[in-house]
């Protein structure tokens, strides 16, 4: 009998794992094929798509007017700052500027929009690491902000509100008081409240520091953008580098991070909160009076007294309402320091009625490629940590 | 590691911290509110499920331009009209997909006679998919229903339209 040897060497596969489309912690649709070593990531590969509308193709087919609702309906944690992107693409094509006061409420609400999206982030991050009770009290306070959007909108998520031109509508007043008085009082103590509660944390802290660690170089390569990048210690934010509206009329701070990990992207977060408050009260202070929208009937439609007296006014409004404005033709970049990151549109116009190309660039979507950098070589647990920590949204990954 | 952070530590002063803290929100107020009996404020803007309007009169508003179908970005919106027995024009068939709809505001808004609204209701979640194809007598209906709450808020906004 010839012996075999008794010690043989075995390769054993690594355990390939189905993450999502259903799972919570997966925010949405984000399906990943996890490749184990026990419990150990050695490679995840994010299949995205679940989610995709062909909102870019279904943009070439509307008017100008009618694309900006697909905008709240990309990131629709923060439909406003996305709006916000395509005015200034199709202002800078048309080579208007809103008026004073539309810039100014601009602002105010793209930083609002910041405060919720945070408070969403920074709760249901903790939710995925194990803390439930800041979700509940972070809620509280984002209903009060989706009530300032029903008040100036009409609706609490899918705003369409910035138009190209100014914002829809005027603030109904006593809604700039009110806001104050939240920005004042109200979400001030929740702030404090939700950093008693997580940023000392014992449990929160073993989850996230050290946890996908990504430094400058590699942010900066994997084209990070906003907290993501800040985080990593890298001084960027559009706000301050290519000020756009009136933020160079503001006085605030970017809170950089140093260590470039989860618990970094939460302090971040966190202090931009803090920055947004301090933004809202001086547009608040400052608000100017005039018109929200620009005095041109050939891209605004006339106001309703004004349509139903005047003849003129009635033509412009029935034009406007079916064939819309025609854009010169010509490309250009727009992009607006979204919650997320940097959130961008590249618009080409033929001149026509119609975008002919409408590229939209989501910063989400640049954080997601670097998900397998990050995580790799860490535990399955901590993947569930770092997909928190990028704040990632389908709507505008898969648009 | 200082002694001071390993004190804090050992004590388990942040877990102490967050106790206290669920604690007091135990004596405050309660924010939940008991959803059918009560509801959270709507704004005067809101947009929730059409109506089509009438005037005081009983006559319906809508005069068939076509306006709303022209803007509507989700095409959810169908219209025919022909001129009626006394010579107005009127529709024959006004329909809204409810489920294709992504309640944008821009009928509303285009509507120059105000007789497509989006009203204050939110409430009209159905079992089926065929309820919500509304036609135009739905919709007529919808406008008689909540005609004084939407003419409250038509005239709230007016200053701002």
């Amino acid at each position: 009998m010839s012996a075999e040897p008794l010690e043989k060497e075995t390769h054993i596969r690594p355990y390939t794992m189905n993450f999502g489309p259903q799972h919570p912690a997966a925010h949405g649709v984000l399906r990943l094929v996890l490749e184990l070593d026990g419990e150990v990531v050695e490679r995840a590969d994010p299949h995205i798509g679940l989610l995709h509308r062909g909102t870019e193709k279904l943009i070439e087919y509307k008017t100008y007017t009618q694309a900006v609702p697909y905008f709240d309906r990309l990131d629709y944690v923060a439909p406003m700052n996305q709006e916000h992107a395509f005015a200034l693409a199709v202002e800078k094509l048309l080579g208007i500027k809103a008026p004073l006061r539309a810039q100014y409420i601009r602002v105010l609400f793209s930083e609002l929009t910041r405060i919720l999206n945070h408070i969403l982030n920074i709760t249901t991050f903790a939710l995925d690491v194990g803390a439930i009770t800041p979700a509940l009290w972070g809620f509280e306070e984002r209903e009060k902000g989706m009530e300032f959007y029903d008040r100036v909108c009409g609706a609490r998520l899918h705003a369409n509100y910035f138009r190209p031109g100014g914002v829809r509508w005027d603030m109904p007043k006593g809604l700039a008081e009110d806001m104050m008085e939240w920005a004042e009082k109200s979400i001030p103590g929740v702030i404090d409240d939700l950093e008693d509660l997580l940023t000392e944390n014992r449990i929160f802290k073993q989850r996230t520091v050290d946890i996908g660690v990504v430094n400058k170089d590699d942010a900066m390569d994997w084209g990070f953008s906003g907290p993501m990048l800040r985080a990593s210690g890298v001084t960027w934010d559009l706000r301050k580098a290519q000020p756009y509206e009136v933020y160079d009329r503001m006085e605030f701070d970017i809170p950089v991070g140093s260590t470039g990990d989860c618990y970094a992207r939460y302090l971040v977060r966190m202090e931009e909160m803090r920055q947004s408050i301090r933004i809202m009260k001086q547009c608040i202070e400052q608000l100017p009076e005039g018109p929200v929208m620009v005095d041109d009937h050939k891209i605004a439609p006339p106001a309703r007294a004004e349509m139903k007296r005047s003849m003129e006014a009635l033509i412009h409004h029935f034009k406007l309402f079916t064939e819309g404005y025609h854009v010169p033709a010509g490309e250009t970049y727009a992009a607006v320091e979204a919650p997320k990151g940097e959130f961008g549109v590249y618009l080409v116009s033929d001149g026509t009625n119609k975008p002919y190309r409408c590229r939209i660039r989501a910063p989400g979507f640049a954080h997601l490629q670097a998900l397998d950098m990050q995580s790799r070589g860490h535990m399955l647990a901590d993947t569930v940590s770092i997909i928190g920590s990028m704040d990632i949204v389908f709507g505008e990954i898969d648009r | 590691m200082s002694f001071d952070y390993v004190a804090r530590s050992f004590m388990l002063q942040e877990i102490l911290k967050g106790m206290s803290l669920t604690f007091r929100y135990m004596f405050r107020p309660k924010v939940t509110i008991n959803y059918p009996y009560e509801k959270g404020p709507i704004s005067p803007r809101f947009r929730g499920e059409h109506a089509l309007r009438r005037y005081p009169n009983g006559e319906e508003r809508c005069i068939a331009c076509k306006l709303c179908e022209a803007i509507c970005p989700a095409l959810a919106i169908t219209i025919e009209a022909e001129p009626r027995e006394d010579g107005s024009r009127r529709t024959t068939r006004y329909d809204i997909d409810m489920t294709k709809c992504i309640y944008c505001g821009l009928c509303q808004e285009a509507c120059p006679v105000d007789a497509i609204v989006e009203g204050p209701n939110f409430e009209f979640a159905t079992e089926t998919r065929e309820e919500l194809f509304y036609n135009k007598e739905k919709l007529l209906e919808n406008g008689d229903r909540w005609e004084a709450q939407i003419a409250a808020n038509l005239a709230a906004d007016a200053p701002y339209r």
